[in-house]
């Protein structure tokens, strides 16, 4: 082995640096574009894209196209379909999830076995593949409302929230969670004549608090950025949420600029967000890891 | 845990039931429907009654034909050429329109054609787009899985060193992970965009002008390609996530051991590193494939299939099918089909990265 040279081991240091950050500029630097492009007119947008002023705020720096963007669309309405679909989606899942993975690995009654199994084979279903069944299922579904019994689920909150509540990772996940736990707690609460349901709100769900970051983190990138389910089943603007909104700036005048605002606009509290809690985000991703 | 304690039907049952009931109405049913719907006319709105109709719609899909032509010669048995001298065939269309001789191919068009001698033989299909989203969704899962697998497997060796602010680079690697990827495609559509656009620019200037600026996406050569690439600049920080925890599994004494027998790098990534994330790579490869068959937002953003259907996909035949023309038992056939392939490659992988025991 060679012996470490002080110098030679500051160059090897800097030399791990700069491949570092290279690799880093070429992760951001559209993210940087998109945001410094959504503070300049258009016309200043496209002449900086041939310089390094593409990624600086510089020039002519303002919000119009933030305010443009709003006059273009309803721009307010479809974050907060987002936001309601996501919020409503992600707090049920939780509950509905955790419940169910709850009576797997606690309770003992017949059929949990192969019910749980099954649950699991669904993992290698991708969405993609029943989406267009399940169009057709939407459509013929009934519903009591304020108006009686309605037909067709299309044109709802519901239609982008129920069929997402319940999903084989979040349940396996909290599975895999659950089953670490000492399962004497349980047993002594039990005994002591505790109710499942008191075991469940009392005991379990506060130990849970890793697991529910990770569901949570989870299924709120899946909820908020959906995009393939909503363009099939939300035509009326009133339900749109934020990704398919998009077509708005695609029509005839290809503004730029207002692409940008928007884009930047439904994406960086998102990755101030993920910025925020990175720990939490990266694990959660790092769990669905462990199902090999 | 199966003490009498726990021992509790109904409220095991009751616990399971919301759950359990939103996937059988939600995912398990609408799976079983596709195979069902496949086989039938079902349309999303119609008038007529759905019916039965055997396999037409994979018939329809998937029928394939070939037949092999002789040039045309004139009345002194020369090879008739085109104006660009290449020889001339027969009209396919000849074949293909109600000849009684070839019932087979009624209806097909032609895929591709290749020449041997002077005979050349013609591929035919039922419906060339669906063919070409075969192949296009194939080479798509082909060149991503081992390339995005074997970068983030790099990122992630690189993220695994102990370094005052790696931390930093981790979080900047995983960045385009949690941007949808519909705002990544509209983003991209621009920096590849033609005129203006901050990738032909670029290299423009890194080459001082000498780059002639290319259409990425409006070109057929390039479309699929662009599309690759910023797939993977999305997803990459997501599997290198999944690496470095099968990294961090592996056991410090094993590197110290290497370290002490005087094993180079490569060596120690050889018969320690490697052997440590088998099951990694198993799971990396299987989620990355079942994710790029999946192919779809950045298709219907970037290039709604075109140019000349250079980047048709499976997935974006299904929604066009059953979505775009209504017809759910076409889209359905296509989504068993998708599933058919899906399962097959994901039984494939996970034979071949087996235990050997």
């Amino acid at each position: 082995m060679a012996t470490i040279n002080p110098d030679n081991h500051g160059l090897r240091l800097i030399l791990r640096y700069t491949v570092l950050t290279l690799i880093a500029v070429i992760f951001v630097f559209p993210l940087v574009f998109m945001v410094m492009s959504s503070l300049k007119p258009d016309q200043q947008l496209l002449a900086d894209t041939s310089s390094l002023r593409a990624f600086l705020p510089v020039g002519d720096i303002s919000l119009n196209n933030y305010v443009a963007a709003f006059d273009r669309a309803p721009v307010g309405l479809f974050v907060m379909n987002s936001v309601i679909v996501t919020g409503v989606t992600v707090v049920l899942s939780l509950l509905v999830c955790s419940l169910a993975a709850f009576s797997f690995v606690f309770l003992n009654w017949r059929g949990r076995g192969v019910i749980l199994s099954v649950i699991l084979a669904t993992l290698i279903v991708p969405f993609e593949t029943i989406a267009i069944p399940l169009l057709l299922i939407a459509s013929k579904l009934p519903w009591i409302g304020a108006e009686g019994v309605t037909i067709g689920w299309l044109n709802s909150y519901r239609v982008q929230i129920v069929p997402f509540i319940a999903d084989g990772l979040t349940i396996f996940l909290f599975v895999q969670y659950f089953k670490d736990l000492p399962g004497e707690l349980i047993e002594a609460a039990r005994v002591e004549g505790a109710s499942w349901p008191q075991i469940y709100r009392r005991i379990v769900m506060p130990l849970a608090g890793p697991v529910i970051a990770t569901a949570a983190i989870l299924k709120f990138l899946v909820m908020y950025n959906q995009y393939l389910w909503p363009l099939m089943v939300v035509q009326q603007e009133s339900y749109r949420p934020v990704m398919v909104g998009l077509q708005y700036f695609f029509q005839l005048n290809r503004a730029w600029g207002e692409i940008m605002a928007y884009l930047s606009l439904i994406t960086v509290p998102v990755l101030a967000f993920y910025l925020f809690l990175q720990r939490a985000f990266i694990a959660s991703i790092a769990s669905t890891g462990v199902k090999g | 845990m199966a003490t009498k304690l726990t021992q509790s039907n109904g409220a095991g049952w009751a616990f399971a039931l919301p759950g359990f009931g939103l996937m059988v109405v939600f995912i398990i049913l609408p799976f079983f429907f596709a195979f069902a719907l496949s086989f039938t006319n079902q349309r999303l709105i119609s008038p007529n009654p759905t019916a039965y109709v055997g396999a037409a719609n994979y018939r329809q899909l998937l029928g394939v034909g070939t037949i092999t032509l002789d040039p045309l010669r004139d009345d002194a048995g020369a090879v008739q050429r085109a104006a660009d001298g290449s020889p001339a065939y027969p009209r396919l269309r000849e074949f293909t329109r109600a000849n009684p001789d070839y019932p087979q191919l009624d209806g097909m068009r032609e895929w591709f054609s290749f020449g041997r001698g002077e005979s050349r033989t013609f591929v035919l299909a039922r419906d060339v787009v669906f063919m070409k989203a075969i192949v296009n969704t194939v080479i798509f899962v082909l060149v991503v899985a081992p390339l995005q697998g074997a970068l983030a497997l790099g990122l992630a060796l690189l993220i695994n060193q102990r370094l005052r602010g790696i931390n930093l680079f981790r979080a900047i690697y995983f960045m385009p992970v949690v941007v949808s990827i519909v705002v990544v495609s509209l983003l991209w559509r621009f920096i590849y965009s033609a005129d203006g656009g901050l990738l032909n620019n670029m290299l423009g200037g890194l080459s001082f002008g000498l780059f002639t600026p290319v259409d990425w996406l409006g070109t057929p050569s390039t479309a699929l390609g662009s599309i690759i690439a910023m797939s993977i600049w999305q997803a990459v920080g997501f599997h290198m996530v999944i690496w470095l925890s099968g990294l961090q599994t592996i056991s410090p004494t094993l590197y110290e051991a290497a370290s002490i027998e005087g094993a180079t790098k490569w060596q120690t990534f050889r018969y320690v590193t490697w052997p440590g994330l088998r099951n990694t790579a198993v799971l990396v490869l299987i989620v990355i494939t079942m994710q790029a068959f999946a192919l779809f937002a950045q298709i219907d953003v970037m290039t709604k299939g075109g140019p000349l259907d250079s980047t048709q996909t499976i997935v974006f035949q299904a929604v066009d099918r059953g979505y775009g023309k209504q017809d759910i038992s076409g889209g359905s056939a296509i989504s068993v089909i998708l599933f058919c392939i899906v399962l097959t490659i994901s039984l494939i992988q996970r034979y071949l990265t087996r235990e050997r025991t």
